[in-house]
C-alpha cells in the first residue's frame, strides 16, 4: 500500500478550544465588546460548533433573585419548565432573553429568563432541603423530567449565554454588546468527543458557578458516577459539566477552599507528596484518598467564576495553554496573549501559571 | 551580497491565511526584509520559508511561528505564543520577551534565542545530524519536560531574566527520555527535577567553549552582557550511558 500522491498537501484547520476571562477587581463594568473581540481574535481555535459566555453583575435590579436562563426546544418545553418553576418557586419576573436573527445561527432554540426566589415554606419533596440545595434539586428536576428544556444558568446577578456557532455569532444572537459585567468568561468550542449541540456548549453552570474549559476530561465516567451518588445528574452530554457540579459539591457543600478544590482536580504527583513536610504530606495524601473520584484526568485549562472570583487552572502537566495578564484593576486569563492584546494593548504583566497551581483573583472589598 | 528589498506590512486583524499569502507573494517578487507591524495572533508566519530573508515582528505573532523554516532570521519585539520553530530546519529566531509552550518542537537546525521565561515542553524531540545542530537558549526559566525525548542539539538554560524569582530554574521531568544532545544549565539543578537515566555533571573546558560561543551570539542579539552570563558555573545534563534506550524494544 502506498500513500496517495502529495498526501501531505491538504488544507486542514488544526485547532483546540479557546478560552478568555476577565475580572475587574473594583467591580468596574466591562462592556460586552471586550470578551466578544477577544474571542473573535481566537476564532480559529473553534470550528463553529459551540460558543458561549458567562457574565456577572448583569442583573443588578434583581440581584437577590435566582435567575433561570432557560433553553427550550419548543413551546411544550417552555410550558413544562414554566409550570415547574411556578410550582417550586415564587416567580417575580420573567421575559424572553433578547435575541436577534442572525444568518449564521439557523433554527435556534427559544430562550427565556425567570427571576425567582425560594418560598418560605415550600410544600413539596424538596421542602427539607437548605435553600441552595433546593435550587440545585429543581435544576436537576427540570433537566431530567421536561423533554427539550434545559437550565443554562441558575445563579444570582449572573447568566450564561451559549449555543452552536462561533462565539462572535452567539454574541451577536444574544445581543451581548448590550450587557456590561464585572466578570466575563468566554469559550470557543472545537468538540472532539461529544456532540456539538446547544446544551453542550460552554459555559456550564450551577447556582453562581460557571466554568469554561479547553481540553477533555478522560475521567468523565468516574466523575459523573461520583456526582450521581450525590444527587447531581449530568444531562448535557459534555465532559465539562462535571466540573460545575464538583465545584458546587466540594466548595459549597463540603466547605473546601478553592485552592483545595483545585488540588482535588489536579493533585500533586505522589513523588511530590513524598517530598513535602509532614503536615502537607498528610493533607495531600488525605485529599487524594478522599477525593480520588473527583480528580480530573486529562488535559485541561479551565476558567471558573462565581460572583466574587475568577480562577484559572491547568491540568498538572499543562497540556493546554493558559496565560494571565494584568492591567490596573483588570486581570485577564486566556489561551493566547494576542487575544488579550487585541482588547488591551498595554499590559502591566504577562505570565504563564504553573501546571496544577490555581490562579485566583478576588474582587476587592 | 544579494540585492535587498524591504517592505513594511501592517497585520492588524487581517486573517492569517490572507496575510501569509501576501508575504509569500512578496517573497516571490524578490522582497527580502519584512517589517511586520501590529501583529496580532496571525498564525504560521514565515512557515516553511527558505533562504536569506528577515522578519522584524512588532506585536504578538500567533501559533507555529516559523514552523519548518529553513534560513530566515526572525526577530520578535514582544512575547511569542506556542509552537515557535516547530520542526524548523535552519535560520535564527530571536524573541525579546517570553515564549509559550512547545518551543522548538522536533527542531533539527538553526537557533532560537529567548530572552525571558518559556512554557512547558520546550525543545522536545530535538535532533541533530552531522553539522546540523539545533540550539535553543532560554534567558529565563523553563516549565516541565524541557528537552523531553531529546536526540540531539543543545539547550542552554540561563534562569536569569525571569519573572518568577521563586520558581526553580526548570520544572519536573527535565530531559525525560533523552538519549542524545546536551542540556546546559547555569547554576544548579535539583536532582529530583531530572528525568530517569540522566545526571547533571560539571562542565569541562570543551563544554565551556561551546557555551561561550553560544552565549556570545545570544548576548549580541539581545544586547546583554556575555561576561555576566558566563560569571556563574554551568552543569551539563546528559544520559549516563550510551544509547540508554537501545535495549528497549530489541534486547541484545
Amino acid at each position: 500500500m502506498k500513500a496517495p500522491e502529495r498526501y501531505y498537501d491538504f488544507q486542514k484547520d488544526i485547532s483546540g478550544c479557546g478560552i478568555f476571562g476577565v475580572i475587574h477587581k473594583k467591580r468596574g463594568l466591562i462592556p460586552g465588546e471586550m470578551p466578544i473581540a477577544a474571542m473573535t481574535c481566537m476564532h480559529d481555535r473553534g470550528n463553529g460548533l459551540g460558543g458561549g459566555f458567562a457574565a456577572y453583575g448583569i442583573y443588578p435590579d434583581h440581584a437577590e433573585k435566582y435567575c433561570f436562563h432557560m433553553m427550550c426546544d419548543d413551546d411544550s418545553a417552555i410550558e413544562g419548565s414554566e409550570k415547574l418553576l411556578r410550582a417550586y418557586f415564587d416567580l417575580h419576573h420573567f421575559e424572553p432573553i433578547p435575541t436577534r436573527r442572525v444568518l449564521s445561527i439557523p433554527r435556534p432554540p427559544k430562550f427565556n429568563r425567570y427571576f425567582v426566589t425560594v418560598p418560605e415554606k415550600p410544600v413539596n419533596e424538596f421542602s427539607e432541603l437548605p435553600e441552595e440545595d433546593y435550587v440545585v434539586a429543581v435544576v436537576m428536576k427540570i433537566n431530567t423530567s421536561v423533554p427539550g428544556a434545559f437550565v443554562v444558568s441558575s445563579g444570582k446577578n449572573m447568566g450564561a449565554f451559549k449555543g452552536v456557532g462561533y462565539p462572535e455569532d452567539i454574541a451577536d444572537f444574544f445581543r451581548l454588546e448590550e450587557y456590561s459585567a464585572y466578570i466575563w468568561t468566554g469559550h470557543n468550542r472545537f468538540p472532539t468527543n461529544t456532540p456539538g449541540w446547544w446544551g453542550g456548549a460552554h459555559p456550564f453552570t450551577i447556582l453562581n458557578w460557571s466554568i469554561v474549559h479547553n481540553g477533555e476530561i478522560s475521567s468523565y465516567g468516574i466523575n459523573r458516577r461520583y456526582l450521581c451518588e450525590n444527587d447531581y445528574l449530568c444531562t448535557m452530554m459534555t465532559d465539562t459539566e462535571v466540573v460545575a457540579y464538583e465545584l458546587d459539591m466540594l466548595i459549597r457543600k463540603h466547605g473546601l477552599s478553592w485552592e483545595m478544590a483545585a488540588k482535588c482536580f489536579a493533585p500533586p504527583f505522589w513523588d511530590e507528596i513524598a517530598r513535602m513536610d509532614e503536615g502537607d504530606r498528610e493533607l495531600y495524601t488525605a485529599l487524594r484518598a478522599t477525593y480520588g473520584p473527583a480528580m480530573l484526568n486529562g488535559p485541561f485549562a479551565i476558567l471558573v467564576a462565581d460572583n466574587t472570583r475568577l480562577m484559572g487552572l491547568n491540568d498538572r502537566i499543562k497540556l493546554r495553554p493558559l496565560l494571565v495578564a494584568e492591567k490596573d484593576d483588570m486581570v485577564f486569563m486566556c489561551s493566547e496573549e494576542s487575544a488579550v492584546r487585541d482588547v488591551c494593548p498595554e499590559l502591566d504583566r504577562v505570565w504563564m501559571p504553573k501546571a496544577g497551581e490555581p490562579v485566583i483573583v478576588d474582587l476587592e472589598g | 551580497m544579494t540585492k535587498r528589498e524591504q517592505r513594511t506590512l501592517a497585520a492588524g486583524r487581517t486573517y492569517y491565511r490572507q496575510f501569509n499569502e501576501e508575504i509569500r507573494a512578496l517573497v516571490r517578487e524578490g522582497v527580502t526584509d519584512f517589517v511586520i507591524r501590529e501583529c496580532n495572533g496571525q498564525r504560521y508566519l514565515a512557515t516553511a520559508l527558505e533562504g536569506d530573508l528577515t522578519f522584524d515582528i512588532h506585536g504578538v505573532p500567533g501559533q507555529d511561528l516559523a514552523a519548518f523554516m529553513r534560513g530566515p532570521k526572525i526577530r520578535v519585539r514582544n512575547n511569542a505564543q506556542d509552537g515557535v520553530g516547530n520542526t524548523m530546519d535552519g535560520g535564527r529566531i530571536i524573541i525579546e520577551g517570553l515564549a509559550g509552550d512547545v518551543i522548538g518542537y522536533a527542531m533539527r537546525g538553526g537557533e532560537i534565542f529567548i530572552k525571558g521565561d518559556v512554557g512547558y515542553r520546550v525543545g522536545i524531540h530535538m535532533k541533530a545530524y552531522l553539522d546540523h545542530q539545533p540550539k535553543i537558549v532560554v534567558g529565563g526559566k523553563a516549565g516541565d519536560f524541557l528537552g523531553e525525548y531529546m536526540a540531539g542539539g543543545i539547550i542552554l538554560l540561563l534562569g536569569m531574566f525571569s519573572d518568577k524569582p521563586d520558581a526553580p530554574v526548570a520544572g519536573r521531568s527535565l530531559g525525560t527520555g533523552m538519549h542524545g544532545g546536551v542540556i546546559y544549565v547555569r547554576g544548579e539543578v535539583p536532582e529530583h527535577q531530572l528525568g530517569p537515566g540522566l545526571h547533571a555533571q560539571p562542565v569541562d573546558s570543551e563544554d565551556l567553549k561551546v557555551i561561550g560561543a553560544l552565549v556570545e551570539d545570544y548576548a549580541k542579539e539581545l544586547k546583554l552582557d556575555s561576561k555576566e552570563i558566563m560569571s556563574e558555573n554551568f552543569v551539563k545534563i546528559r544520559p549516563f550511558s550510551h544509547r540508554p534506550y537501545g535495549n528497549l524494544y530489541v534486547p541484545c
